[in-house]
């Protein structure tokens, strides 16, 4: 009998000890990966309080530190002059736009899937269908037509047309009708009809019932398809630099992306500290809510 | 379909007089700005724009004042940025993939053929004379002229051309060099004002058909003929001077001999485009190559970050696992920097020259890859690149697919003996697979259009030498679509050719789309659960 649970000690503490080692030999492997991940964006904050601002020169722990970056990245250091550079305005800009288009493109997208999900009509499925479809021509292929489609509804209406926060709005639009409605469809089928009868019985129409009872419980999907769409408008590069032409509409990753012409390395620290004020709203927003936005990822796709 | 939403569809009878009224006033509004903007679309030749506008207006009639369109209210907005953000421009590239649309053929005809017949000659019989230019406070013009023979005359558009004489009436005192120093209504321009002016030269003096005179340079003013006459009837233009006749050929006006005349203007040309990126050798060198890669960069892409992904999901998967939450989230930190950033910044990082991690590799071996410089090392930095910025999204992907593999599944494996390797090869990934599978797919896609880090990093570059159009050794289609019609390079702007090609990647996309639904049995899925 003890030799018996000798044996058992023995294994219970081996079978330990191996995951002991695993565990270790895990963490190893974390500190690489964590390594590969991060290095690059310390060497980013690192550059960016690099006062001697030349990629050449850098190094991890900054010779020269100091704020110098970021006092001519808001243009108040008046020995450095880069032509266009207004950041502030950049951000602004951003932020604006990627805002107005968010919260338009949620209203129509909630609407739509309001119907979708709540209203049986001839070609519902069909529609449902068509818009996932439609999801594979990649809207940059397009990216001629849309061009002369703002361009010629500028020339009608200078307010919606080229080198216009309106007419970038518009076009972030268009794509409010895609892979979103989906999302937000499968959520409403699964809030109980129930709630709509109820609300029926007490003679509220479609739009109390959707404003008055089922809004409130659409909460959670709401803020992670409107961060997420937040997050992709503020991010896109290619729309905005087609439509905006002036260096005072830029939004932030069109303004940043002028740094790379010509001599890139020398307005590398600058670069450095843009990058990482443009960035740091969307790190924080990803990994406040970074349980939500995998539950956002995966809903539909992945089987649970 | 249960009754009670039977009745939503069609219950609309119990609608009120307020909500009638405000639907109609708000339908009379739309269609009164419709109406507003198509004319002016109209009135400036924007043909297909006038098209997709009717559209969209006729289906908001239709859909707010038909009762058993209900349920299309709750989508009129969206669905007509639908149209017109998404289904028109897709209809517009497919139209323009089948024109010469580009640099030499950016008018339309109905532009073109005015330019056209602005040019002028001096025919041999042709008078010249010498010009000073007067101008009334409405903006007209007059012209006194003076020939050879040193008779003058007063020409005015529209108006015969007659001699006159200083001091006539109307007519105000001569100077010293015998020009009138005003014209009744008219206040003589200074010649230096009048050299600058730009309608001036525009400008034809006389009555068309019996005399008329233009500007021709500084001093003289001639009795000009114009050039070219265009015919409707057989679609040629003729060349007043010597009778040539050019045809319309694929949008260019074109003689026989084969001269041809600028403008050209927009033109259907059929399959030309898609001929030229078949057969063209000048574009089939590139093409090849870009093609190549446009396959293997997603397909690497793909399996490396799934792979790591999947790594670290599996390594760190244990609910007890030490730290768990801040590995996972330091890990993540790739996913959350805006992509742009994060490329410009591997772009610095990478720098041939001054780059921190040539600086290291070069103190640590002496040689370091020259990534920007070199095709082969270009292509790694990419993947590099590409593997940083994609795998945490396969690891958060995969984290919670792994989540939903039951347990009792692995411990069954375990009491008959299963390796680890055994358990994550016939149990792990089938089933993970079966999950993620679609999202692999999706990221391909997304990869093969992975705009953004192509041109971002180096544009393509480093450039293909001796290549008829701008493309470099890491151009997907995509971003070689973007030069050809964005980035003329001296080389013109080529829309129809980069429509063409963006047919053609959609193709490729579509039918990698249309195996994963096949593949995964997606669309029966879809079908299901509408």
């Amino acid at each position: 009998m003890s030799n018996f649970s000798q044996n058992y000690e023995r294994l219970r503490s081996s079978q330990k000890f191996q995951k002991q080692l695993s565990v270790t030999l895990r963490l190893i492997v974390a500190v690489f990966l964590i390594f590969f991940a991060v290095f690059p964006v310390l060497w980013i904050v690192s550059a960016s309080l690099d006062s001697s601002q030349s990629l050449a020169t850098q190094t991890l722990i900054p010779a020269k530190a100091g704020f110098q970056n970021y006092v001519r990245l808001f243009g108040l250091d008046p020995d450095y002059k880069f032509a266009g550079l207004d950041f502030k305005r950049w951000v602004f800009n951003s932020v604006k736009v990627s805002g107005i288009s968010t919260i338009l493109s949620l209203s129509i997208t909630t609407m739509a899937a309001y119907a979708f999900s709540r209203m049986r009509f001839a070609g519902r499925v069909t529609m449902l269908k068509t818009i996932l479809l439609l999801q594979v021509f990649p809207n940059l292929l397009a990216l001629v037509a849309i061009y002369v489609l703002i361009f010629q509804a500028g020339e009608i209406i200078p307010a919606i047309g080229l080198n216009t926060h309106a007419g970038l709005i518009l076009v972030y639009l268009g794509g409010s009708m895609g892979i979103n409605i989906w999302l937000m469809k499968g959520y409403l089928d699964t809030i109980p009809r129930a709630i709509d009868e109820s609300g029926m019985v007490d003679g509220a129409s479609h739009f109390q019932i959707f404003w008055n009872l089922l809004l409130p419980l659409l909460r959670p999907i709401l803020i992670v398809i409107g961060i997420l769409s937040f997050i992709g408008t503020y991010g896109d590069f290619l729309l905005a630099r087609i439509l905006l032409t002036d260096a005072d509409n830029y939004t932030v990753m069109v303004g940043l992306q002028l740094f790379t012409a010509g001599q890139f390395d020398q307005k590398w620290g600058v670069f450095a500290a843009g990058a990482l004020l443009g960035a740091l709203p969307i790190m924080i927003i990803y990994l406040a809510l970074q349980d939500q936005i995998a539950g956002g990822l995966t809903t539909g796709a992945v089987k649970e | 379909m249960n009754k009670s939403s039977k009745k939503k569809q069609t219950g609309m009878g119990e609608e009120s007089f307020f909500s009638k009224l405000s639907r109609f006033i708000l339908i009379l509004v739309l269609d009164a700005g419709a109406i507003w903007f198509i004319q002016n679309a109209v009135s400036k030749g924007f043909t297909q724009m006038v098209g997709v506008l009717a559209v969209i207006t006729l289906m908001l009639n239709v859909i707010f004042l038909h009762p058993r369109a209900y349920p299309f209210r709750w989508m009129a907005i969206g669905l007509s940025f639908l149209v017109l953000f998404t289904i028109y421009p897709m209809l517009f590239t497919i139209y323009v993939a089948f024109t010469n649309y580009g640099d030499g053929h950016l008018l339309t005809k109905e532009q073109a053929i005015p330019l056209i017949e602005k040019t002028t000659y001096l025919p041999e019989a042709g008078k010249s004379y010498k010009w000073t230019a007067f101008k009334s406070d409405s903006g007209d013009y007059a012209l006194w002229l003076v020939n050879a023979e040193n008779e003058s005359f007063l020409a005015k558009p529209g108006e015969s051309i007659i001699p006159a004489q200083p001091g006539e009436p109307g007519i105000g005192e001569a100077d010293s060099s015998g020009i009138p120093t005003s014209i009744d209504g008219y206040t003589r321009i200074n010649a230096l004002v009048a050299a600058t002016d730009k309608n001036l030269p525009n400008i034809r003096f006389g009555l068309e058909g019996e005399q008329a005179v233009q500007i021709r340079t500084q001093n003289e003013a001639a009795e000009l003929e114009i050039l070219y006459k265009y015919d409707p009837e057989t679609d040629t233009i003729t060349d007043q001077s010597n009778g040539d006749v050019y045809e319309n050929k694929d949008g260019t006006f074109t003689s026989q001999f084969g001269k041809t005349i600028k403008p050209g203007f927009r033109a259907v040309i059929g399959l030309k485009n898609f001929q030229d990126f078949a057969t063209s050798p000048a574009l089939r060198g590139p093409l090849v190559q870009i093609m190549t890669w446009n396959f293997i960069f997603p397909t690497v892409s793909v399996l490396s970050t799934f792979a790591l992904g999947l790594a670290i999901a599996i390594m760190f998967n244990d609910k007890d696992f030490p730290l768990k939450k801040l590995i996972r989230s330091l890990l993540l930190i790739p996913y959350t920097v805006p992509g742009l950033i994060s490329i410009i910044m591997w772009r610095g990082l990478l720098n041939s020259e001054f780059g921190i991690i040539n600086r290291y590799l070069e103190a640590l071996f002496g040689w370091a890859p020259p990534w920007t410089v070199e095709p082969f090392w270009a292509q790694v930095a990419i993947l590099i690149v590409n593997f940083w910025l994609g795998y945490p999204y396969f690891m958060l992907i995969t984290s919670g697919a792994l989540q939903s593999i039951p347990s009792d599944i692995y411990e069954a494996a375990m009491i008959d003996g299963a390796t680890p390797w055994q358990r994550f090869q016939k149990i792990t990934l089938p089933l993970l697979l079966v999950a993620v599978g679609p999202l692999l797919i999706a990221s391909y896609v997304y990869n093969f259009n992975n705009f953004n880090l192509i041109y971002l990093f180096i544009q393509g570059g480093p450039p293909i030498v001796g290549a008829a159009t701008q493309a470099g050794h890491t151009d997907i289609l995509i971003s070689y679509v973007y030069k050809l019609a964005f980035e003329s390079g001296g080389r013109g702007v080529q829309y129809g050719l980069a429509s063409a090609i963006s047919i053609i990647v959609f193709f490729i996309v579509g039918s990698i789309t249309l195996l994963q639904y096949r593949f995964t049995n997606m669309w029966e899925e879809v079908s299901e659960n509408v």
